[in-house]
């Protein structure tokens, strides 16, 4: 295997599908020449031409929308948004469109694309760049939502995303782009609703995904020193949810904590600790205990910024509390 | 700044209450605690307590209105202040919204009204036994007993934790597991009850009768009793001086009590899945008042003297006439009795109280020829008839109870031996 940044693992991943299915293509700002704005798509005009690499105006109604076109028409569209703060704009041609194209032609046309970007807060980008929209996207029937932790994640789920039938909204994570990490070559697909255990625990379940994953495992680590074991389970598909997974591991450990870092009113962790209380409440020896974004639009400044965001510490405190600790 | 005085649920099961009198006149100084006025719920005159320190700002409405739970009674606030602007319409205690008031005060005023105190919440809730549900489930599986088990947990929450090495000590009697058991809620060491299991004969009972006769399958037990020697133990008592001076009744709750103990299964609560058999002989005593009736509860009646229970009663039934009982005053009875011999029934039936599993009716003490070793001769005899559950007391289970409860009445220095 090939140690890889997530950049490069998304990049490989466009790249294997395109050679692969010649009715797949991508279409965005900045994604040809400049080689997108995070260079995910360095190389791919070289290699495929602008009929396949197109740059678009700044216009994410305009383009998700001839994207909803060329789906609906029988090619395979990868529309990415530069950050998917700016694909508030085009939410009318994902959720009413893209989203309901199968269902309000009777099955008759479906719509087989995938919408991408790096999701959530970088570092003091302010409240407008930096919201996570996970649970937006979550709550419509019809689109199916992802969001990769790892460079080998990142590969194996734009791969599934691309070949799925249906609308899937890919949200990848800026801070994640120069993480690093250990990728298969080739075909390696993640199936889609599969959550994935980072690390294996007995005593608490820290349920994250995308970039809450990293301080879980810082969490799951300071714990450890303390003899505390924690497991860690990544997500990976918000929707579908793997809720066989969060049972297993929730009827395992007892203990449950769900970091994200959006905000949590009808939050991504809402719907686990919905789905937990309902199937496997007699298995909970605490009630399940959130962390996440804090309820406020995203501070600019630093150190507020530091303290809104769901951190290693947050995580670590939650977990003694499940834990009567 | 300005603080709501809102109509406060004084009692588990009130929903309007209304302004009797003014305890706290506009301009006059109120620290938190202090009696506001006194509001007469469904069942009794309460006091309407501040729950913030300030001045009397304003009284909403005047003496005589009815107001819903959560409608606003007076402003706080420092003194000269104005009531806030928009409040005015809110004095109108009519139909206008009064569950939104209810709803919204909190929000616009959250240190002004805090939450009921302990004292109006539902009593039951103390006796409940906090655990976890995986607790609870191992606890099943396992036959442990929660309610013998200390909680770590939040509020005493019992976690798994508190359930690992104490399983041997735990574990509950297989034959008769108590589903759980209670402590006083003052602390007081010991178990106040335990909940049974319903056994499956229990089940068919309960199913059956409640078939025939629904929603409380009733019977009915009647015996007659010799109170000749509780009569002349009353005026030997009363003898000695007016402190001396104890009633029928006072004598008959003692005697309740004290074959309550010996006969467990009928000092019990009916809890449809379950029996709860108490530990205290805690005695509701109807007391007639002027709109209709309630029974204050003459607490572990089976441990107090009847000199106790006679000051008790007495006190208890006065202010029961003045409608000055507090909610935990007239709730919470294992076993009911309905007295009416003061005016002059020799029999009647009572109806049980819910949960409870048995009431006793009591008639007149009056004269009436009785045979004693074969000769005819004038005897104090007083008829009793207890309703009995069937599903939670049988025939044979409540007739040994009045065997009991008849003995101790004939021989009325049994309650002291």
């Amino acid at each position: 295997m090939a140690l890889l940044t997530y950049r490069d693992a998304l990049n490989q991943a466009l790249a294997e599908e395109m050679r692969r299915d010649p009715s797949v293509f991508l279409m965005g700002e900045e994604v040809g020449v400049y080689q997108g704005a995070y260079k995910v798509s360095r190389g791919l005009l070289e290699e495929f031409g602008p009929m396949r690499v197109v740059d678009t105006p700044i216009t994410e109604l305009g383009f998700a929308g001839v994207g909803v076109g060329a789906a609906s028409l029988g090619l395979r569209p990868i529309i990415e948004f530069m950050t998917w703060n700016f694909a508030l704009l085009a939410i009318d041609q994902i959720v009413n469109h893209a989203a309901k194209m199968r269902y309000m032609s009777g099955g008759q046309v479906s719509c087989p694309m995938v919408f991408r970007g790096p999701g959530g807060a970088a570092l003091q980008l302010a409240s407008q760049h930096s919201q996570a929209f996970e649970s937006y996207y979550a709550h419509i029937p019809g689109l199916k939502v992802l969001a990769p932790a790892t460079p080998a994640d990142a590969k194996g789920m734009l791969k599934a995303a691309i070949r799925d039938d249906d609308p899937v909204i890919f949200i990848e994570g800026e801070m994640l782009y120069n993480t690093k990490g250990e990728v298969p070559e080739g075909e390696h697909i993640v199936p889609i609703g599969k959550a994935d255990l980072k690390r294996e625990g007995t005593d608490v379940t820290i349920v994250c995904h995308s970039k809450t994953v990293t301080p879980a495992l810082k969490a799951a680590e300071a714990l450890a020193a303390e003899n505390i074991s924690a497991e860690v389970l990544d997500l990976r598909s918000i929707r579908p949810l793997d809720t066989e997974a969060l049972f297993r591991s929730a009827a395992k450990t007892h203990r449950v904590v769900v970091a994200e870092e959006g905000w949590a009113f009808a939050g991504v962790g809402a719907q686990v600790v919905d789905e937990i209380q309902r199937e496997v409440f007699d298995e909970l020896d605490a009630p399940v205990v959130r962390v996440t974004g804090a309820d406020v639009p995203m501070p600019y400044n630093k150190h507020l910024e530091k303290a809104a965001k769901a951190d290693a510490p947050k995580i670590v405190a939650a977990c003694k509390k499940v834990l009567y600790v | 700044m300005a603080t709501k005085v809102v109509m406060e649920a004084l009692s588990p099961t009130m929903e309007e209450g209304r302004l009797v009198e003014w305890k706290k006149n506009e301009g006059d100084a109120v620290a938190a605690g202090d009696v506001l006025a006194e509001v007469e719920t469904d069942k009794a005159v309460m006091e309407l307590v501040a729950r913030a320190a300030g001045t009397m700002i304003k009284q909403v409405v005047p003496v005589g209105t009815t107001l819903p739970v959560g409608g606003i009674v007076a402003w706080l606030g420092a003194k000269g202040e104005a009531v806030p602007d928009g409040s005015a319409p809110a004095a109108a205690p009519a139909a206008a919204a009064p569950k939104a008031a209810a709803a919204a005060a909190p929000a616009s005023a959250p240190t002004a009204v805090p939450a009921p105190s302990a004292l109006s919440a539902p009593p039951a809730s103390s006796d409940r036994v906090k655990a976890s549900p995986l607790a609870k489930k191992i606890a099943k599986e396992k036959g442990l007993d929660l309610g013998r088990v200390q909680g770590s947990g939040p509020a005493g929450r019992v976690v798994l934790r508190d359930l690992e090495g104490a399983s041997a000590q735990t574990a509950a009697a297989p034959s008769r597991a108590p589903l759980a058991t209670g402590r006083a809620s003052t602390g007081a060491p010991g178990v106040v009850f335990e909940d049974v299991a319903l056994t499956q004969i229990r089940k068919t009972i309960a199913k059956r009768l409640s078939q025939s006769l629904g929603p409380i399958p009733t019977f009915y037990l009647t015996m007659d009793v010799d109170m000749t020697r509780c009569a002349e133990a009353r005026e030997a008592l009363k003898a000695l001086g007016p402190e001396g001076k104890v009633s029928f009744n006072d004598i008959i709750i003692k005697a309740v009590a004290t074959a309550l103990v010996q006969h467990p299964a009928c000092n019990a609560w009916w809890m449809d899945d379950r029996i709860r058999i108490w530990h205290e002989a805690n005695i509701g005593m109807a007391v007639a008042v002027e709109d209709g009736l309630i029974t204050p509860v003459i607490r572990n009646a089976e441990s107090k003297s009847l000199r106790q229970i006679s000051a008790e009663s007495r006190e208890l039934a006065g202010r029961a006439r003045e409608k000055k009982l507090k909610p935990e005053e007239y709730t919470g009875s294992s076993f009911s009795i309905s007295n009416l011999g003061m005016f002059d029934i020799e029999h009647f039936t009572a109806i049980i109280n819910p949960p409870e599993a048995g009431i006793l009716a009591v008639g007149k003490v009056r004269e009436e020829p009785a045979v004693v070793d074969g000769q005819v001769v004038v005897r104090q005899k007083m008829r009793m008839t207890m309703s009995c559950d069937h599903r939670a007391i049988d025939g044979a289970t409540g007739s040994a109870f009045l065997k009991t409860l008849k003995t101790l009445l004939e021989n009325p220095l049994a309650l002291v031996w």
